[in-house]
């Protein structure tokens, strides 16, 4: 929905909603072999940043990036692309780290260390360190608190994670069905995003019939894993008016929020919360907005559950009653509130967060980069038919809110609006 | 005291001297007893083992025998094995059992909840029938898998003495 348009008021404690900007976005292709260096790849993805946002690399005097020991520090992108930074900084982690950073990078420039930071994460997730912690992690020797864990083959994220899922299904009897349609519509919306991995359309037969993982995990509830690198620049709104792009300014910030007890969650219950409980309350007071004024959602979709779990404890419905949200149609292009309109780590590719921020963006552009033909102005010419191949450019979109998730207890997420 | 290696099923298990935590709590593990830490200030246990008490902030502990029984609280049965020692053992079953001891305190949503495989009662991985027995509900008691001197991994298998329920909930899909 519309927000209405006002100056800043710097007398409130929220003088910092509509500031910032995210005034750049870039991304690599998602492929499974990049066949180059995460320094290649991340490289790569902030250029490209850069050159969408009309800014030079002498503009870019931040920079942060998260990883964890599988990627490349932003010394090298940095030396590499001929940026002189004023601040930067590598941050352990994966999931809920890019909106978090998003937090830091404003409290940094509000701060006056810089003014613009480039935001990047580069992996080869599928053919160096895999996502999924197979290959070399998966054989080396378990010590430490890995000893209350790994040395039950309790290990995987999805392994990691299933205790919630199960226990939400014992606790509100949610089904396999309806948590199957969130692979459903993303695989749509995917179908409708030339850069996607995997563009195929898959039904909720399809991931009910698809092999277990772990339970209640099918194959097709878990997401991709892929090599790529993906980069957002934010800056002052002040700043962006002058630049290139649409403005899309951010209304409010949660970054790694947590439940208690990070050290092994599953002792504080209910287990079938998670930390978007909490973020909620930081959120939406925050963003000024509730989920009713929210268009469209990013709920990152590591597996089809963590969709779900985050958009009930965020309140998109009542606690329980998820698995109907994601599954009457709600959720997809053309619904009254889409997730993830690239098809999200299900299917377009995986990047512990980034992508979802990168398609929320351009969507609060209206320039959603799919198959729509290009006019004369430059813009493409969007048909909101959203059939496979089509179009998936939400129309009217006004107000975006992106959920990451790291873990069951661990929680970032950020509102956006369409500038003006 | 030197630093615990272990081998089990192929898998190393490494406990380094100076995490005299957990070197504690795997040494009573191998004497097939279990033990949590105590808080000499709140007197509340706490799983798995930590450097302070996350209730009252003491550094102070003692270990003390805790009954190894309860309920399952949730699980997961895996299908596909990430770790190569778990190859060739699918589908085991990891457990989160709410013990019996301090069940719902401080607060009615905590408890605590410790992870095992469900096993034989002589600790090793349990067999495809006892796994599509076991659901949300049944009653465990922990039993322990041997890994070497020094360490133990505390497991769980079905109670057979306790009143089970009528039925537990699984997952529907087998």
């Amino acid at each position: 929905m519309p927000l209405p348009r006002q100056e800043v008021d710097a007398t409130t404690p929220k003088y910092l909603r509509d500031k910032y900007a995210i005034v750049g976005v870039g991304e690599t292709t998602y492929t499974r072999g990049s066949g180059m260096t995460t320094r290649a790849l991340g490289t790569w993805a902030v250029r490209n940043a850069i050159l969408d946002a009309g800014l030079k690399a002498s503009d870019i005097d931040g920079m942060l990036d998260y990883s964890g020991g599988d990627s490349t520090s932003a010394t090298f992108i940095a030396g590499d692309l001929g940026c002189r930074l004023n601040f930067y900084m590598d941050v352990v982690g994966g999931g809920s780290s890019t909106e978090a950073l998003v937090g830091i990078a404003i409290g940094i420039i509000e701060a006056g260390l810089c003014k613009t930071v480039a935001i990047f994460r580069s992996m080869n997730g599928f053919s160096q360190v895999r996502i999924g912690g197979t290959g070399a992690r998966s054989a080396a020797p378990v010590a430490g608190d890995m000893l209350h864990n790994r040395a039950y083959g309790w290990q995987s994220a999805g392994q990691s994670f299933a205790p919630t899922f199960m226990r939400h299904m014992y606790d509100y009897g949610t089904t396999p069905e309806q948590v199957a349609h969130v692979k459903m519509f993303h695989s749509r919306h995917a179908s409708n995003n030339p850069k996607a991995y995997y563009k195929k359309r898959f039904t909720v037969e399809d991931v009910i019939n698809s092999r277990f993982i772990c339970k209640p995990l099918h194959l097709l509830d878990c997401c991709v894993e892929t090599d790529n690198a993906t980069c957002v620049i934010v800056t002052t709104a002040e700043r962006a008016k002058d630049m290139k792009q649409p403005l899309v300014q951010i209304r409010g910030v949660v970054g790694r929020c947590s439940k208690p007890r990070l050290d092994m969650h599953y002792q504080h219950g209910p287990i079938s919360t998670v930390a978007g409980h909490y973020a909620k309350d930081i959120l939406w007071p925050n963003a000024g907005v509730g989920p009713e004024d929210v268009d469209i959602t990013g709920s990152y979709d590591a597996f089809t559950f963590t969709t779900m779990l985050q958009l009930e404890d965020y309140g998109f419905c009542k606690k329980g009653e998820g698995g109907n949200y994601v599954s009457d149609g709600t959720i997809t292009l053309g619904g009254k509130r889409p997730n993830n309109t690239s098809g999200g780590h299900l299917c377009e590719g995986y990047t512990h967060g980034m992508n979802m921020v990168i398609e929320n963006t351009r969507q609060l552009r209206h320039d959603a980069d799919d198959s729509c033909l290009m006019g004369s102005n430059g813009k493409r010419q969007h048909t909101f038919d959203y059939k496979e191949g089509g179009c998936r450019q939400v129309k009217d979109v006004e107000v975006s809110a992106n959920l990451g998730w790291a873990n069951p207890a661990t929680a970032s997420s950020m509102v956006m609006r369409k500038g003006w | 005291m030197a630093t615990i290696d272990g081998d089990y099923m192929g898998m190393g298990l490494r406990i380094d001297d100076l995490d005299v935590e957990n070197v504690a709590y795997f040494q009573h593990c191998a004497a097939h007893d279990f033990h949590l830490q105590a808080c000499n200030e709140c007197s509340r246990l706490r799983y798995p083992p930590t450097t302070a008490c996350p209730w009252c902030m003491s550094r102070e502990s003692t270990w003390k025998k805790v009954e190894g029984k309860g309920a399952v609280h949730s699980y997961t049965e895996v299908h596909h094995a990430i770790q190569p020692a778990f190859r060739g053992k699918t589908p085991y079953m990891v457990l989160l059992v709410d013990l019996d001891t301090q069940k719902g305190e401080p607060t009615k949503d905590e408890a605590l909840r410790v992870i095992g495989n469900l096993c034989t009662s002589d600790g090793q991985l349990a067999p495809p029938d006892m796994v599509k027995s076991v659901g949300v509900g049944t009653r465990v008691r922990m039993v322990f898998s041997d890994v070497s001197a020094g360490i133990a991994l505390p497991q769980w298998t079905i109670d057979e003495t306790a009143q089970q329920p009528a039925k537990p909930w699984r997952y529907a899909q087998e």
